[in-house]
């Protein structure tokens, strides 16, 4: 895949951006609610009760992500439903994605790994079922898990994602265990688009198709959202983005989620490669690139935080989002491992981790300050090869893939993340890495590493990116604020003339660290 | 004829298992196995076999044509 746009994709673009303006314009930014941009909302962007909830949650927070893992236990096979983006019968170790998991765990397994993978990992604070079917439609075994959790291990937070046709029948239980975050899986809300995107949902008994399917679940999952905002349970919505089908749609799709009180909404590309055997991957149906993506998330961010950090993880996902250490907690290993659960140990971990934290921020902050009184229209993105806390601190050779910020007079945004691993490609040596690594992060004026060689640097800058190892060690949004001050500095003196970037492929699959 | 599942095709994801309203359906080794001496084909619970409503890979449980018809009992 190249990532010049081609005529049908510009249209498509275009249609976006146009919505975006419309968006943005009649966007009402009342006193109360969200008050500031995106993912990377902080204290002072959400109200207290929900910061206190997701502030350590690195699925709900893109704070958070860079400094507390999260584990998925897969003890949930079963599905009620089929979704076109979904093969069930796909299991490879070597792939990454939701959906997919190699080891099915017991509930009395999954609470021994939780315990095992929390003594080791002192930053785990996140416990998820999340498949590789949806939990909901295996609530004995989910329930079971979450409530041996939340007797041993009161202080691990409990969430759920599910598709939300059996959300409405088990608002109580999820309420009752506190699982406090749940995920919903929306991607339309509208039967004539469902059809496209659903061939199935089994309900009561009853195998329903087409627009009746698609029509019985959207209403069940408005209705299971309801239901969980009145509890004052967090909800996300996550939405799979696929062009042609739903991406002009979602927008519609958010301004219906926001209002019924989800907090978080997630836009996600479609994986279809054609190896995944699924019905999209078969059909061609292709995915969105970096560029369409990112406008969708633009144009929904109106009043509502975007999530932009998602790793599309695996079922059965361990640690920092980005990497995943699963295979260090197989059944065998687990159930051979003396875990002794230390409460103490792990909150002075984790007391460190917040220090670090509030290092980083206040670092951003005061960078901030001396961006004041610079007024320009300049926005760019820079790539950043991290290995995480948020610092500038891997090799651009080491990297699997790329934070991307968005620099302004602002500040710098986390707007994503490129995979660049070569994982399962097939075909492709590492004379190709540099071309795939440029096409990830094309959209890029500026890459951000600890360390470079001579001859990629030199490649890069052929390809108009500017290789940036100056700020090795420091805090990615510092080090890009003051990058960024210096870049419009020379644009005002005219040594430099600022460009608009094309286009950037986003990799197939969830990323994992090889 | 009772249903029976084909194994090579089963994914083991359990989905149809407490569906079964006559509980013929089990593990056996990763994947489900339908007791041919328990299944009804749903004939006086559902419309259709639930085991066929809910599988996610199409025509993974189907009629066992090697086995005599389900008579249910007047």
């Amino acid at each position: 895949m190249q990532p010049n746009l081609d005529v049908t994709h510009q249209a498509n673009l275009d249609h976006v951006l146009q919505q975006v303006a419309d968006q943005k314009g009649c966007g009402t930014s009342g006193g109360s609610g969200k008050a500031s941009c995106g993912s990377g909302a902080g204290a002072n962007d959400l109200p207290p009760d929900i910061w206190e909830k997701v502030k350590n949650h690195p699925c709900y927070s893109e704070e958070a992500h860079h400094h507390y893992a999260r584990m998925h236990v897969a003890v949930a096979p079963a599905c009620n439903i089929q979704c076109n983006y979904c093969n069930r019968k796909y299991d490879c170790a070597n792939e990454s994605r939701p959906g997919v998991v190699s080891e099915k765990l017991t509930p009395e397994q999954a609470a021994k790994k939780v315990l095992a993978v929390a003594s080791t990992i002192p930053q785990m604070t996140v416990l998820g079922i999340a498949g590789p079917g949806d939990p909901l439609a295996n609530p004995g075994k989910t329930f079971k898990t979450f409530e041996l959790i939340y007797k041993t291990a009161p202080d691990i937070k409990l969430c759920l994602s599910t598709n939300g046709l059996a959300l409405p029948d088990h608002v109580d239980n999820i309420a009752k265990f506190n699982v406090d975050h749940v995920t919903i899986t929306i991607n339309m809300i509208d039967a004539e688009i469902g059809q496209h995107i659903y061939p199935w949902v089994y309900w009561k008994h009853k195998r329903y198709t087409g627009k009746e399917a698609a029509q019985l679940l959207t209403e069940r999952q408005m209705q299971g959202l309801e239901m969980l905002t009145e509890r004052g349970i967090l909800c996300k919505v996550n939405s799979v983005m696929i062009p042609g089908i739903n991406d002009k749609h979602l927008v519609e799709v958010n301004r219906a989620v926001k209002s019924r009180g989800a907090f978080l909404h997630n836009i996600m590309p479609l994986i279809s490669a054609p190896e995944h055997g699924t019905v999209f991957g078969l059909n061609g149906q292709r995915g969105p690139t970096a560029q369409e993506l990112k406008a969708l998330q633009d144009s929904c961010e109106g009043e509502m935080n975007m999530m932009r950090h998602c790793r599309q993880c695996r079922a059965d996902a361990v640690g920092l989002l980005g990497e995943d250490r699963s295979a260090e907690f197989t059944t065998d290993k687990i159930m051979a491992m003396e875990v002794n659960y230390d409460f103490d140990s792990r909150k002075a971990y984790q007391i460190k981790v917040e220090a670090e934290r509030q290092a980083k921020v206040s670092a951003k902050q005061d960078e901030l300050a001396t961006l004041a009184g610079e007024n320009s229209d300049i926005k760019l993105l820079i790539a950043v090869a991290t290995k995480g806390s948020g610092i500038v601190n891997e090799h651009f050779g080491h990297a699997k893939e790329f934070q991307v910020y968005e620099l302004s007079i602002a500040g710098a945004k986390f707007v994503g993340h490129r995979r660049v691993d070569l994982y399962c490609q097939g075909g492709f040596g590492e004379e190709d890495s540099l071309a795939t690594v440029i096409r990830a992060i094309n959209d890029c004026h500026a890459v951000f590493v600890a360390k470079i060689g001579g001859c990629p640097k030199a490649d890069l800058q052929k390809a108009g990116i500017d290789p940036v190892d100056q700020y090795a060690g420091q805090f990615i949004e510092k080090s890009g604020i003051t990058w960024f001050k210096n870049y419009l500095d020379k644009v005002k003196r005219g040594e430099i003339q600022h460009q608009a970037r094309g286009d950037a492929d986003i990799r197939q699959g969830a990323f994992i660290a090889a | 004829m009772p249903l029976k599942i084909i194994a090579s095709q089963c994914t083991g994801c359990s989905a149809c298992e407490p569906e079964c309203p006559n509980v013929a359906i089990s593990e056996k080794g990763g994947t489900f196995f339908i007791n041919p001496k328990k299944c009804t084909e749903c004939i006086g619970h559902f419309d259709v076999p639930q085991c066929i409503a809910v599988c996610p890979v199409d025509n993974t449980c189907v009629i066992d044509k090697g086995l005599p018809r389900y008579q249910p009992s007047a």
